[in-house]
């Protein structure tokens, strides 16, 4: 342990040293009545760290003997990560406060949240990688259930508490096996002693047990069954967060994982991971079509998007990871703009979440409803949309990889799903009369909409050069 | 100017983005404004394409061709060739007549123009696109305002008829791409010219236990099909057409009639037949005996119809056969004819759908049990309607008869039977485009609410004027397009009869019809 290790880690040491100073400030001063405030401070902070670590490092580093690593991967899905919780803060300020929910704990909890997802994307180590995890999870267990009174915001952080404990568990136990089996907990030690394309029984077993806790963190079916209540019963903003950040940390994690630890058995886990990928991209297809609320109906959407993230993955070439990248990169720009609209559906001060309240919603918000449009076709996959340049790089990586079959079981599940996000824009444009929404006159979330709709139009001159960052990112992963 | 096509592909894009930021409010004066906008542009984007007729040489490959680096190592890549200036010029042609016949419009009249202009922007694109990816992002966008006008401005059962046609057309498009990617990766390029000479293996393989004749060449193959078969459309999943035209508003009808058709014989022609010579010869009999069924099967269809629109969908339908299977004889005359087919039902149909649009604004109704007699008070009218109800049957004078003579005799010089069968459509197009005549505006004027109809007014005599003009051109002069349109068809067909001898198909025990 030197001072260098510290210097690599500084982000996070000096995240954590906000939140200690954060949470003292506001336990001895005016408590929630400074909550506004901190939440914008803390978004600011976010953007801070983001271009700091974007701009700043370059190369790589370890610290801790090899149990953090500060590469290029981690910083690509650090600075997703950090402008992602950053938008949802923002994002979150009005609604929560006009319903009593804005508790100075809110933008804490998220920052301590935010750093158990950075130490995940550069663990290089099954300790720091669980530590990362569940420091991640015990905040988010929190957050769900942040709307104390409300049986379903309760319900919702209990599902979710116990069913990462399970899958807590699970990678416990693949880890422990993995533990026994390779004599290290640290990733270039079991790379080394899984070998070039042969590892034991119980290291592929440790292998399998990891990969399904880390699915049910990625919400990839069969390990999606919290992920619908859990996305129905927390307050909107936050369900907006689990949508977005997590995601990003948790797939990150897992190409790590596969890769980092396992990168000599790639043709084992490749099944694992394509089974989990056309499981979730069907199931997240078919079980939204029945969807009458619109959250639930988004947490499916989720589900199958994950299903064409781990696409990538499962080709398991460099160029697979950077389209994996570039998925989730699209994936939360147009998750934010989704749930920047979803958080301005209400009548009267209260939330609406039924699809049909969206009736002819183009006659009287003609530029969100347009939008809104936007994101649904780019969700679909409907080119010229930037959507449609995700789909593209995860197909292009399957295709490249052998894995056709798996390309054409992905675009048949995208054609069913694209039914539900027409249905959206059927009630936009298509509807008849009914009662009207009124709400959403917030500034902050028309920019938000209005912005994500933009970018996934003039996304498509260059993708606003990702692409680069995202094959250097892959490069160091991979090689 | 270097960048013509660019220029003409997205002036109307430019005008649609213009009418979305800065047209305000929805009273008399911004929706006359909105059509004057959209009448401008779509005119100068014809102008402009007139420079490129002009300059067109005739044999001379791909011209006009403009190219810039993109994403993902693809290009942005423009150009046309014989197969593709004559929809050029076909797309810039009617839309400008599109635009006007939506001129009584009232709802939402900027939407309106925005979608229209925008499908005109990606219309030109897949005709223009040299590049695969950029051909696929134009064929699948044009998706989204059709989507739209079916759905806004529809009739009454808009909704299922949108919906039909959304996920029918897209999951035959993404079965594409995936054919799409997995041609970049053999050949190593998205580009058409250089795809068109890249020879994909045709080595037979066993997937799951089925052997696969023509290998890749056999898979790309099916997955263009898919797309495009829909697209087209063809017997048997020709059923989203009738449902999206006849709850389709009059101006949608003749934009999917007259052009967004004719982008699955110009991906025929430009993909399967130029890219997968030696899967479109082994495939070429299943693609002849299913026009042959779509044209004799949509033609008795068409008898039974007692909507006007839907009567002109089937025929639609049935004139779509010759052209596929024109293309798929694989010689000059077929695919001549197919491409001079396209262009001749364009202005055919496209007017067809504007007469049924012009009682249908008087009257509300298509139902043909409800007209009789409009001879007597709308002279004009029958005329117009009589000279395009001929030129569908295909009488000679008209283009309906050059693209339909044509095929039917590259037809012959692949199958016999085929030409046969398809000929035998003539016939019945004959019975069921007089027997609608007869119906509809012959006899005496009994109906009491048809004593007030009104003749045509100056506005669509405009727009009939140059379609009447190009259906009696074309049919005296065909080789305005066929000089045009042969060279090119010449240089394919070489490069065609080129693979397929050296693939030798014989070889591997398969009976494939020679087309020496």
């Amino acid at each position: 342990m030197s001072s260098a290790d510290f210097t690599t880690l500084s982000p996070e040491i000096l995240m954590a040293v906000y939140v200690m100073v954060g949470l003292l400030l506001a336990v001895y001063t005016a408590k929630d009545r400074i909550a506004p405030m901190l939440v914008w401070a803390t978004s600011a902070f976010f953007v801070l760290i983001a271009v700091w670590i974007g701009f700043s490092g370059s190369g790589d580093a370890e610290a801790f003997g090899g149990m953090f690593h500060d590469d290029a991967f981690s910083r690509f899905a650090k600075v997703t990560v950090l402008l992602s919780a950053a938008s949802i803060l923002l994002m979150s300020q009005s609604y929560m406060e006009r319903r009593g929910l804005l508790r100075f704990e809110y933008p804490l909890l998220v920052t301590l949240s935010v750093i158990g997802m950075m130490v995940m994307v550069s663990a290089g180590d099954l300790m720091s990688l669980y530590m990362g995890l569940e420091l991640q999870s015990l905040a988010l267990y929190v957050i769900a259930s942040l709307r104390r009174d409300s049986a379903k915001s309760t319900e919702a952080g209990l599902k979710y508490f116990v069913l990462g404990a399970l899958s807590s568990g699970l990678l416990l136990y693949g880890a422990s096996l993995t533990y026994g089996f390779a004599g290290t907990t640290l990733f270039s030690g079991i790379i080394a002693a899984a070998g070039e394309g042969t590892a034991s029984l119980g290291l592929l077993f440790g292998l399998v047990f990891i990969a399904a806790g880390l699915a049910f963190k990625v919400s990839a079916a069969p390990f999606h069954m919290w992920t619908p209540d859990v996305y129905e019963g927390a307050p909107t903003p936050v369900t907006a967060f689990f949508a977005t950040a997590p995601k990003v940390a948790a797939m990150a994690l897992l190409a790590r994982v596969v890769h980092d630890a396992f990168g000599g058995v790639a043709g084992d886990w490749r099944q694992v991971i394509a089974a989990l990928s056309v499981a979730s991209m069907f199931l997240g297809a078919i079980a939204a079509i029945g969807q009458t609320n619109i959250k639930r109906l988004m947490a499916y959407s989720s589900i199958n998007h994950m299903g064409f993230a781990l696409m990538g993955l499962a080709s398991g070439t460099a160029f697979g990871v950077q389209a994996m990248l570039v998925y989730m990169a699209i994936y939360v720009v147009m998750n934010i703009g989704t749930f920047a609209f979803i958080l301005t559906m209400e009548r009267d001060g209260v939330p609406v979440l039924r699809v049909d309240a969206l009736n002819n919603y183009a006659k009287r918000e003609p530029t969100k409803a347009l939008a809104m449009l936007v994101l649904m076709f780019s969700m679909a996959g409907v080119p010229p949309l930037v959507g449609f340049f995700g789909k593209f790089y995860v197909l292009t990586a399957a295709v490249e990889a052998d894995m056709a079959w798996l390309a054409v079981l992905g675009v048949i599940a995208s054609a069913i799903a694209a039914y539900y996000y027409l249905r959206i824009v059927y009630y936009m444009y298509f509807g008849e009369e009914t009662e009207a929404l009124n709400g959403g006159k917030s500034p902050v979330l028309w920019g938000f909409i209005v912005a994500s709709a933009v970018i996934m139009v003039i996304g498509v001159v260059n993708l606003f050069g990702i692409e680069g960052a995202a094959a250097l990112a892959a490069e160091t992963l991979v090689n | 100017m270097d960048n013509l096509l660019s220029i003409i592909c997205f002036v109307p894009l430019l005008a649609a983005a213009i009418l979305a930021l800065f047209l305000r409010g929805d009273d008399a004066a911004s929706q006359r404004n909105a059509k004057w906008l959209a009448l401008i542009a779509t005119s100068v984007s014809f102008l402009l394409s007139l420079f490129v007729l002009a300059d067109f040489e005739p044999g001379g490959g791909f011209q006009f061709v403009e190219s810039g680096e993109w994403i993902l190592g693809l290009n942005y890549k423009m150009g046309v060739d014989g197969i593709s200036v004559l929809f050029v010029m076909l797309t810039t042609f009617l839309m400008p007549i599109v635009i006007l016949s939506c001129w009584e419009v009232q709802t939402r009249v900027k939407e309106y123009m925005i979608a229209f202009l925008a499908l005109e922007t990606l219309m030109l694109g897949v005709f223009m696109a040299l590049d695969m990816v950029l051909f696929y992002l134009f064929f699948e966008a044009g998706l989204i305002p059709m989507f739209l006008i079916i759905g806004i401005w529809g009739g009454a059962n808009r909704i299922y008829a949108a919906f039909k046609f959304f996920l029918y057309t897209f999951l035959g498009s993404v079965l594409m791409l995936v054919a799409m990617i997995a041609m970049y990766i053999d050949a190593g390029t998205t580009d058409i010219p250089a795809l068109l000479e890249h020879t994909f293996s045709f080595a037979t393989f066993d997937l799951a236990g089925i052997e696969v004749v023509g290998g890749l060449q056999t898979m790309l193959w099916l997955a263009f099909f898919a797309s495009f078969a829909v697209k087209m459309p063809m017997w048997p999943v020709h059923t989203w057409l009738p449902d999206a035209h006849v709850q389709a508003p009059t101006a949608g009808s003749v934009v999917l009639a007259a052009i967004l058709l004719k982008l699955g014989g110009y991906g025929f022609i430009r993909f399967s037949l130029g890219m997968f010579p030696v899967a479109s010869e082994l495939l070429a009999p299943l693609v002849l005996w299913l026009s042959a069924i779509a044209i004799v099967y949509t033609s008795l269809v068409a008898l039974a119809q007692t909507d006007m629109k839907k009567l002109i969908a089937y025929s639609s339908v049935a004139h779509m056969g010759y052209v596929t299977a024109g293309i798929f004889s694989a010689n000059q005359q077929g695919v001549d004819g197919a491409i001079f087919q396209m262009i001749s039902h364009g202005f055919i149909s496209g007017a067809l759908f504007l007469c049924v649009g012009v009682i249908y604004d008087r009257m509300h109704t298509r139902d043909i049990d409800a007209y009789g007699g409009l001879v007597n008070r709308m002279p004009v009218y029958a005329l117009i309607f009589m000279l395009f109800t001929m030129a569908n049957v295909g009488l000679p004078g008209t283009s309906g008869f050059v693209g339909e003579f044509l095929t039917l005799m590259g037809m012959f010089q692949a199958n016999t039977w085929v030409a046969a069968v398809a000929t035998s459509g003539v016939i019945l197009s004959a019975a069921y485009g007089l027997w609608l005549y007869r119906r509809v505006v012959m006899g005496a004027l009994i109906k009491e609410s048809l004593k007030t109809i009104k003749d045509l007014t100056a506005r669509e005599k405009w727009i009939f004027a140059p379609l009447v003009a190009m259906t009696i051109l074309l049919g005296v002069y065909p080789a305005l397009v066929l000089d045009r349109v042969g060279p090119a068809v010449d240089d394919l067909l070489n490069t065609y009869d080129d693979a397929v001898a050296a693939a030798d198909i014989g070889g591997t025990g398969t009976e494939v019809a020679s087309t020496e």
